[in-house]
């Protein structure tokens, strides 16, 4: 599993970070990006489909080749 | 005053401050999201009332149209003064782009995830000081004993004003949001609230500390430092907004939880259920509705706004729409599917989130430590303040 999150749409709500901050890192200006190149780690997945889940701007994606 | 008229129809004559909706809005949003999910009322200006997640979404992202210049729910009926004290009035929140750009990257910082760790130690001392006060006592008001003693005071350490005049802040944000059909309280807490920190910039132009106010006042826009009138706007709303809504939110989880044991059970033995429940809270009773003013005439969703018209940002009934939650109205501690705007959507994403969720969890973890099992005290009456910010006054709680 790999994901991305649109940097136009995050507003930094930092609902991921706060749900799988294994997966997010965050900046001062809360704006979300994907650690490493996004791909999840498989014990991770669930975590990562949560934070898809409560992503209020839609704005993490899964990356499907 | 208050339009005391009781609201007949509530698709064509709403009222958000009518007993009935600042008690139960739920049902009211259930009513019109079948019949009319854009109301209307022309009490106190032309006003429309979105309740879908879906449109009410589309609105906050809509800023050409609907702009944030004014985000009052009551509007002031009254003269507006030739030369404001507030020019540009609360920025980032009551401006567009381009201004809003620049001051709220100049707020972000303050709280960010890594500042907002740094005040959570001195949110739970704090949250422990109120227990201690009334612990012994087997009763208290989770509301104004605890709720409403919590957010003031972290928000006056930020911005470097004494905890001492937690209740004068208090009052002062009480009359600008909760007193809105009372023109002149409302007035008299803006304009104090606005004399207040004209000293404090004064005091600290000369004694600068690490706050907010002298961080701003060291600022720069553009190779010029920043206008008087924008710092205090900045201040003005950090306070505001940092105050009534939180200890809202705070109050509404204690009562939810007072009023389900099962859950108050739930989050007192699994510290790991927390961070999904804060979520679950703040989409249930989701305190802070918003307003835009329409720019030009658009029809949105076949209704014909025009321009100055205002638009409610009815975000707690977006959080309740069933097309968006499954069994909305029931709180699920563990909802996993909860793309909630407690905190709004779009560019003006609440820029205190994060502080505001750290002092809820922690409020809701260290009352839950000290007092597990707490219940209604029977008899008592719970009371409710709505309008811009929906939240219980009173909730006389005993944990015998």
């Amino acid at each position: 599993m790999k994901i991305r999150v649109d940097e136009e749409k995050c507003t930094g709500h930092a609902r991921c970070y706060g749900l799988a901050p294994e997966l997010f890192s965050v900046d001062d200006y809360g704006l979300s990006s994907v650690v490493g190149d996004g791909t999840v780690p498989s014990e991770l997945e669930d975590k990562a489909r949560l934070a898809i889940a409560n992503c209020p701007e839609y704005a993490i994606e899964e990356i499907t080749d | 005053m208050t339009d005391v008229r009781p609201v007949e129809a509530w698709d064509t004559d709403f009222d958000v401050l009518s007993p009935e909706y600042v008690n139960d809005p739920f049902s009211i949003w259930d009513g019109l999201r079948q019949s009319c999910p854009v109301a209307h009322t022309d009490r106190r200006g032309s006003t429309w009332l979105p309740t879908t997640y879906k449109d009410v979404v589309a609105l906050a992202h809509d800023i050409e149209h609907f702009s944030s210049e004014d985000i009052v729910v009551i509007p002031f009926t009254g003269e507006e003064p030739d030369e404001p004290v507030l020019p540009y009035g609360v920025p980032p929140i009551s401006v567009d782009p381009p201004m809003h750009t620049w001051t709220r990257r100049l707020l972000l910082p303050w709280f960010s995830h890594r500042k907002v760790e740094s005040y959570e130690s001195m949110t739970r001392d704090l949250c422990n000081r109120l227990i201690d006060g009334f612990l012994a006592d087997g009763h208290a008001d989770a509301a104004a004993d605890y709720a409403q003693q919590i957010p003031v005071r972290v928000i006056a350490s930020i911005l470097g004003v004494p905890e001492s005049l937690s209740d004068t802040f208090t009052g002062w944000v009480r009359d600008v949001l909760e007193f809105a059909d009372d023109e002149e309280r409302r007035r008299e807490g803006t304009l104090a609230l606005i004399e207040y920190f004209v000293t404090e910039l004064e005091r600290r132009k000369s004694e600068p500390g690490d706050d907010l106010l002298s961080a701003l006042l060291q600022t720069e826009q553009d190779g010029q430092p920043l206008e008087d009138a924008v710092v205090l706007g900045i201040a003005a709303i950090t306070l505001i907004a940092g105050v009534d809504t939180t200890w809202s939110a705070i109050g509404s989880s204690l009562w939810h939880l007072a009023t389900h044991p099962e859950d108050a059970k739930t989050l007192a033995t699994d510290p790991e259920a927390m961070p999904l429940a804060i979520e679950e809270l703040l989409r249930a009773y989701s305190p802070v509705t918003m307003a835009r003013v329409v720019t030009s005439d658009v029809e949105f969703e076949g209704c014909p706004m025009k321009a100055a018209d205002k638009v409610l940002m009815n975000f707690p009934a977006a959080n309740r729409d069933p097309e968006a939650f499954e069994d909305p109205d029931k709180v699920v501690l563990d909802r996993a599917h909860n793309r909630h705007v407690a905190f709004g959507s779009g560019i003006h994403r609440c820029a205190g989130s994060n502080l505001a969720r750290m002092e809820l969890r922690v409020a809701i973890e260290e009352w839950l430590r000290r007092i597990p099992e707490f219940r209604i005290h029977e008899g008592a009456e719970v009371t409710w303040a709505g309008g811009q910010v929906r939240g219980p006054r009173s909730v006389p709680v005993v944990f015998p």
